[in-house]
């Protein structure tokens, strides 16, 4: 197949998403029966089924892009596959019925550039995704792949790349927001121990709860990691390269193990690639499932073989990192954007972003969103474009209510601060932080309480326990957050957790530990009176801490809507519930255990929570 | 030896361009829309496409977009195709069959010069479903 697309002149080509979203939604299904459609009615030769990266609009997967025109289906079935190529693709009727309407519009939108979601989008990380089968090589460098590699090679010094990498201003995008430019000079300063190696690591460990912007850009486009790690190996002088993904990302892994293998195949891995006299490979690390080791000292540890555990810094990696010797460690998306940097230059990268920030940051986008997806935006750009523009807003008419951002090591913006730019700075002033790019999206309907103890759930379990403030802290900070979500808790209570954050920031050995309070410092610096509501009232405000709940049955409604319809009583596991057909029911409060079932099989809203 | 010179390098890139190409929109220079409606298929469209494809591989042609459409109205002179230099009118030929395909696309397509005995006339019909 990969031959006869060099050789043959098709006429369309059609792209199946296939990211791990629209994969588990069966695209690779859809692709066969393209396949066997166009075959069917004698196509092959014209039409060629293409399987890309993701897309980015997730939530409507599976996904289809008809190129030429940018025609973009969604929603796909293997129902629709039939009736779509023989009227588009046999006969030329673009099939509307499978395109994307947006909420609240009667018309759909035919081509992907006209559709909000997109619209607002600049791809630099993401410049191939959907526009190439990432596990053929030919198709990357068509698009300018290893161009930068080959002029970084044979046309640039060391001291020239590292200039143009801290001139275009980029920062680590994993989150702590490290100048890059920085780094690699204090890399390529360091001298390797009894003239040994020295060591270039993508750190692709990503492991925050709802964000899959490191895996998407491994699955659409492996050779722009590939590449900018080839770059930063020259730049620092480095000689093995390691890239470090998470075992739970299969399909990552494979398309980057073909990534390497053709690049190797080719000769732009391996010895004095493109006759430039260097000579680099990278291997694939697969890491087994610990959140902590995206902490850079614990994913050393956990390459050498060791307990993924950090150390305390100094000395940082770029001195004594990788078996002791200097290392170079970045994250996906950074690595992803030097290619760009060294073909474009980098003033017109800098011209991208804020002050402080530049270029652009990839997002995912999840929760209480209509479009739920990957995104990637300028810097500078405002919450609100994101969520309203971008994401389509708040479904079923709900209200939003804050965003948290940075992952469970993030913190939670409120409403007020919707118009806030993002940039490194402005997220950390707000008591947040850029991290790796989650977005975690929520309505009205979520319990600011609820929600830091859920945050703090997870980081308590993935602390590796090494330093006793992580270890210690997180435990009685969860403590304290349940007692109180249960309705136990006290007025002392507050202060003690507010103390107890701030110790744990303060005095945690890694990463983990230090933001790990995050959540809980911004909920009470934004939300304080929810967590009051539950001390002093013993309420919930957004009634999602269900043993703060009373449920009431309106009698009326139960009466006049419901004709007594019976369903509460018959669902309810305690007994609780008092009454016959065509009578009012009415709750036993003693027997209740406010599992929330009455209020949830009443079609009338008979049932009442306060 | 390096396995891969810089030159080798290119020409994968050239290469391969031209397939990709088709996929990122803008930078072509002629639209060829052949009418694929049921009468146009009945006629012997699908000859005219596969031709046209055909001299676009052999002369290696760059920035010709092929395209099909539905039935253009003029079901009587099928096998119908239309074409579109950018900046300039659409024309529209009908009664084709491949080897005057052939002829419009090395004449016209490839050398700007309208086939005037194949040509139906100089129209303004949308072809772009984009605009539909």
């Amino acid at each position: 197949m990969a031959e006869k697309a060099k050789d043959k002149t098709y006429r369309i080509h059609l792209m199946v998403c296939a990211g791990t979203g629209c994969v588990s939604n069966h695209s690779f299904e859809i692709k066969e029966a393209l396949e066997k459609e166009v075959k069917k009615h004698g196509l092959e030769d014209e039409v060629l089924v293409v399987t890309t990266g993701c897309n980015g609009f997730c939530e409507r997967g599976p996904l289809l892009v008809v190129q030429p025109g940018n025609i973009f289906y969604q929603q796909l079935t293997m129902k629709d596959v039939p009736h779509l190529v023989e009227e588009h693709f046999l006969k030329g009727r673009p099939v509307s019925r499978l395109m994307y309407t947006p909420p609240k519009e009667k018309k759909p939108v035919p081509v992907l550039s006209d559709i909000d979601f997109f619209k607002k989008q600049v791809l630099i990380a993401l410049r191939n995704r959907g526009l190439i089968d990432p596990e053929k090589i030919e198709e990357s460098i068509a698009r300018d792949g290893y161009q930068a590699m080959a002029k970084a090679l044979t046309e640039m010094t060391p001291a020239q790349i590292i200039k143009e990498v801290t001139l275009s201003g980029l920062r680590g995008r994993g989150g702590a927001g490290f100048p890059t430019g920085l780094k690699w000079d204090m890399v390529r300063g360091a001298q390797s121990a009894n003239g040994g190696a020295k060591y270039i690591i993508c750190n692709g460990d990503e492991g925050d709860p709802g964000a899959f912007m490191d895996r998407s850009i491994l699955e659409a486009d492996p050779h722009a990691v590939i590449e900018g790690m080839v770059i930063g190996a020259k730049a620092v002088g480095g000689t093995e390269g390691v890239l470090y993904v998470r075992n739970e990302y299969p399909l990552a892994v494979k398309r980057l193990q073909i990534a390497l293998d053709q690049a190797r195949r080719l000769g732009l891995l391996g010895e004095n690639i493109l006759g430039s006299g260097f000579s680099f490979d990278i291997k694939v690390h697969r890491g087994a499932g610990a959140f902590v080791c995206g902490e850079e000292t614990a994913l050393i540890a956990s390459i050498e073989g060791r307990l993924g555990e950090p150390r305390p810094r100094p000395p940082y990696p770029a001195q004594s990192g990788l078996h002791g010797q200097p290392t170079l460690i970045n994250n996906v998306e950074t690595w992803a954007n030097i290619p760009i940097i060294i073909a474009r230059g980098a003033k017109w990268y800098s011209s991208i972003g804020t002050e402080t920030s530049k270029g652009t940051k990839v997002f995912s986008v999840v929760g209480k969103i209509n479009n739920t997806g990957l995104v990637e935006v300028p810097m500078g750009i405002t919450l609100r474009e994101i969520i309203y523009d971008i994401g389509g807003g708040i479904p079923g008419g709900k209200q939003f209510k804050a965003v948290q951002t940075g992952g469970p090591s993030g913190g939670c913006i409120p409403k007020d601060l919707i118009d806030l730019p993002i940039d490194y700075e402005s997220l950390t002033k707000a008591g947040s932080m850029m991290g790796s790019g989650g977005m975690v999206i929520m309505d009205e309907d979520t319990c600011m309480v609820d929600l830091a103890r859920y945050f703090l759930s997870f980081t308590q379990e993935e602390s590796c326990g090494k330093c006793t403030p992580c270890r210690e802290g997180t435990k009685v900070m969860l403590d304290i957050l349940t007692r109180i979500t249960e309705g136990r808790g006290t007025s002392q209570d507050l202060t003690l957790l507010e103390d107890m954050a701030k110790a744990v920031k303060d005095t945690a050995l890694c990463g983990l530990g230090k933001t790990a309070p995050n959540p809980v410092l911004t909920t009470l610096r934004y939300f304080r009176d929810e967590y009051e509501a539950h001390i002093r009232d013993k309420k919930c405000p957004a009634h999602v801490c269900r043993q703060l709940n009373t449920y009431t049955v309106e009698a009326r409604t139960c009466l006049e809507a419901g004709r007594g319809c019976d369903v509460c009583r018959r669902n309810c596991a305690s007994e609780a519930i008092q009454g016959e057909k065509n009578t009012v029911h009415s709750i036993i409060q003693e027997k209740c255990i406010k599992c929330g079932v009455c209020y949830e099989v009443c079609q009338f809203h008979a049932v009442k929570v306060d | 030896m390096p396995k891969l010179t810089l030159e080798e390098l290119a020409k994968i890139r050239e290469q391969t361009r031209k397939t990709t190409m088709l996929r990122e929109g803008g930078e072509y220079r002629a639209k060829v829309t052949v009418h694929m409606g049921t009468c146009g298929i009945a006629a012997g469209a699908r000859g005219v496409m596969n031709a046209l494809l055909e001299e676009i591989d052999k002369k290696e042609a760059q920035g010709v977009l092929v395209a099909n459409s539905g039935c253009a109205g003029l079901c009587s002179r099928e096998p119908m195709a239309t074409v579109e230099l950018t900046g300039q009118a659409p024309v529209k030929y009908v009664d084709l069959n491949p080897d005057k395909m052939r002829k419009i696309f090395e004449q016209h397509v490839l050398g700007g010069k309208i086939v005037q005995e194949y040509a139906l006339g100089i129209g303004s019909e949308k072809t772009d479903f984009r605009k539909e």
